[in-house]
């Protein structure tokens, strides 16, 4: 059965809409200044560990995102494990607070497709992120600069520009998490531990479990030297089954132009190769394209899901 | 404003096994307001929300201005204003804000909106709260503030699912009187409630819901009609006489039914206060008082399914 009109329709005012409320919201508000606390607290570490150690460095300013000072850990790691929080806060009661309102049926009732609240819904949240984050990017550049001294360099600003696109496509998979679980949860509540136990599995617990399956799927033979090499890429086949994995290879691929690879590196393979050499930007993407997409094809999949269930759901709360 | 406004023929809504909506027709007129009563669970809700295609329907057609609701979902859903049971809006957002979002999402230019928005707050009198959260409205505001979305996107139907519930008398009147003005300005309303007198004051017309079929669709007098019973009512007080037998059998009189210590309902197809005023005397008693009234809706539509519950 054909229908008429766009299933566009409405998507930019719903979109709009729910950004304005994301802005405006107690829990973003929250949520942010913890964000902002640990960067700012990240990066002051990590420059003065910078002027401690390195004299001279051409990406300098990819360094304030990646080093660490003890005991706090890194801006990109603090991110990697703060954002998914951001965007379950953002989406947990995306679709079953609607209903929660009431506000659902009334909404359908206007002129436009279902399609265009949840792609509203998840663009709204996408947008509030993505500003949120070049806020934070332009923040810590404008921090190093008031305390290296120094301006970015070209190459630079295009890792971290394509560093904020990954991260972004990274939050995507959590948003798309979160409204897939508000779309088949009815209460606010449950949706949002769904989401947050799934966060906790996936960023604390996969890195113990990981090992232990590996083990499992190609064991160890003492007299076979290749069932090391097999175990390792059986773990880092299962691990890459994490987001957090897969975005904390392209972190370390893009904010580091010395990284090589994400796998194992035979001897062999580096003959010839000038350790500590940077890579051009365009291959280090190259490198992780395939994580890249691997986020962006969660992003889809879990979204698609909150789609079809979404559909099907009948109207009357 | 003529003509067929909404036309549904063997409509049917299955869930699984069980069925909501077992086939009903329904042809409704431009400008006239319909009231569809029955008790929870007889199919008021799932057909409205056929007619407004936000449900796939099992069998059966629906044609809304000639347009078919879940084709062009879009066209229909921008002629059909739907205000559902309990509207809920953005509590943190204002009542003019919450309006600016629909305007938006019907794709009302934003002067033109404004201009809108304003008239139909003022015609709902929500002028003076406007700017005020949502949450500090009472429901009857937030009926209202539903009504006056129906009117800021000019909408030719209206189909409200239970307006008036749990709303206090006052607000009550003051929404009817809001349909009423409605309707006279020629939007055709669909209304459900369970309130019957509030159906019997505004509506033209009703559906009688029942296990999923409507038993009888169609005006008062001929819903009284239908049931068998007269269509007059007489109250009647008197002592020292026992009416049930003297009236029983009289002329004109259908039924006698006590309805207390020296109380009776008389059931009669004309107005028969005479004749019964003379049998009284006649017979000895003394005649307190003697109260002609038409059936009202509640005591048809329970006397309805009673009679007819077995039925359908």
């Amino acid at each position: 059965m054909k229908r008429e009109g766009s299933p566009l329709t409405g998507v930019a005012a719903i979109a709009l809409k729910e950004a304005a409320d994301h802005m405006t919201s107690a829990r973003m508000h929250l949520i942010m200044l913890l964000v902002l606390l640990t960067a700012i607290g990240a990066v002051y570490g990590a420059i003065g560990r910078i002027r401690e150690t390195t004299a001279e460095d051409p990406f300098l300013f990819l360094k304030l995102l990646t080093v660490a000072r003890e005991p706090l850990p890194s801006f990109t790691s603090f991110l990697g494990f703060l954002l998914p929080l951001v965007a379950i806060a953002l989406g947990f009661d995306a679709i079953n607070g609607e209903f929660a309102r009431r506000t659902m049926s009334r909404l359908l009732a206007q002129p436009i497709y279902r399609d265009a609240i949840l792609f509203g819904k998840f663009l709204g949240g996408l947008l509030v992120i993505g500003i949120a984050l070049l806020t934070l990017w332009l923040l810590m550049t404008g921090l190093g600069i008031l305390f290296l001294g120094l301006p970015p360099s070209g190459g630079d600003v295009a890792r971290g520009i394509a560093y904020l696109a990954a991260t972004l496509a990274y939050a995507g998979v959590w948003l798309a998490l979160a409204i897939a679980f508000s779309s088949f949860i009815r209460s606010p509540a449950t949706s949002a531990l769904a989401a947050l136990s799934v966060w906790l599995v996936m960023t604390v617990f996969w890195g113990m479990i990981v090992p232990f399956v590996a083990s499992v799927i190609a064991p160890l033979d003492p007299l076979d030297p290749m069932s090391v090499l097999a175990q390792f890429e059986a773990q880092q086949a299962v691990a890459r089954l994490s987001p957090q994995t897969l975005y904390s290879e392209i972190t370390a691929m893009l904010l580091d132009p010395a990284a090589r690879s994400v796998g194992p590196l035979f001897l062999t393979q580096l003959q010839g190769a000038v350790i500590g050499a940077p890579l051009a930007t365009a291959d280090s993407l190259l490198i992780v394209w395939p994580q890249i997409s691997g986020l962006v094809a969660a992003m889809i999949l879990l979204f698609t899901i909150a789609y079809v269930v979404f559909q099907r759901q009948e109207v009357r709360a | 404003m003529n003509g067929t406004v909404i036309e549904a023929t063997g409509l049917a809504k299955h869930y699984g096994k069980a069925v909501a909506v077992a086939g009903i027709d329904l042809r409704i007129d431009a400008g006239e307001v319909i009231g569809l009563l029955g008790p929870n669970g007889a199919g008021k809700t799932t057909t409205i929300l056929m007619l407004l295609g936000l449900t796939e329907v099992t069998r059966g057609t629906v044609r809304i201005l000639g347009r078919d609701p879940l084709r062009q979902p879009l066209e229909v859903k921008r002629t059909v204003g739907y205000l559902p049971d309990a509207v809920g809006f953005y509590e943190q957002m204002t009542g003019r804000e919450n309006l600016a979002y629909t305007a938006r999402l019907a794709g009302l230019p934003g002067e033109r909106a404004r201009e809108r928005i304003d008239a139909a707050l003022a015609k709902v009198r929500l002028s003076d709260v406007a700017d005020r959260r949502v949450s500090t409205y009472s429901r009857g505001m937030r009926q209202r503030l539903g009504i006056a979305e129906l009117l800021m996107r000019d909408c030719r139907v209206a189909i409200l699912d239970e307006p008036t519930s749990g709303l206090d008398p006052q607000s009550t009147q003051e929404l009817l009187d809001l349909i009423q003005e409605l309707s006279r300005e020629g939007m055709t309303v669909l209304l459900s409630s369970h309130m019957l007198d509030v159906v019997q004051s505004v509506c033209h017309r009703v559906a009688l819901f029942n296990k999923g079929r409507i038993g009888f669709f169609g005006t008062l007098d001929e819903l009284a009609a239908r049931i068998g019973g007269g269509a007059y009512l007489i109250d009647v007080e008197a002592e020292n006489i026992d009416l049930g037998q003297v009236a029983a059998g009289a002329e004109g009189v259908k039924s006698v039914s006590g309805t207390g210590e020296g109380r009776w309902q008389v059931e009669a197809e004309t107005d028969i206060r005479p004749r019964l005023a003379r049998l009284i005397v006649e017979a000895g008693g003394s005649l307190r008082n003697l109260d002609l009234r038409r059936m009202r809706l509640d005591e048809a539509y329970n006397r309805y399914f009673r009679e007819f519950s077995h039925e359908a």
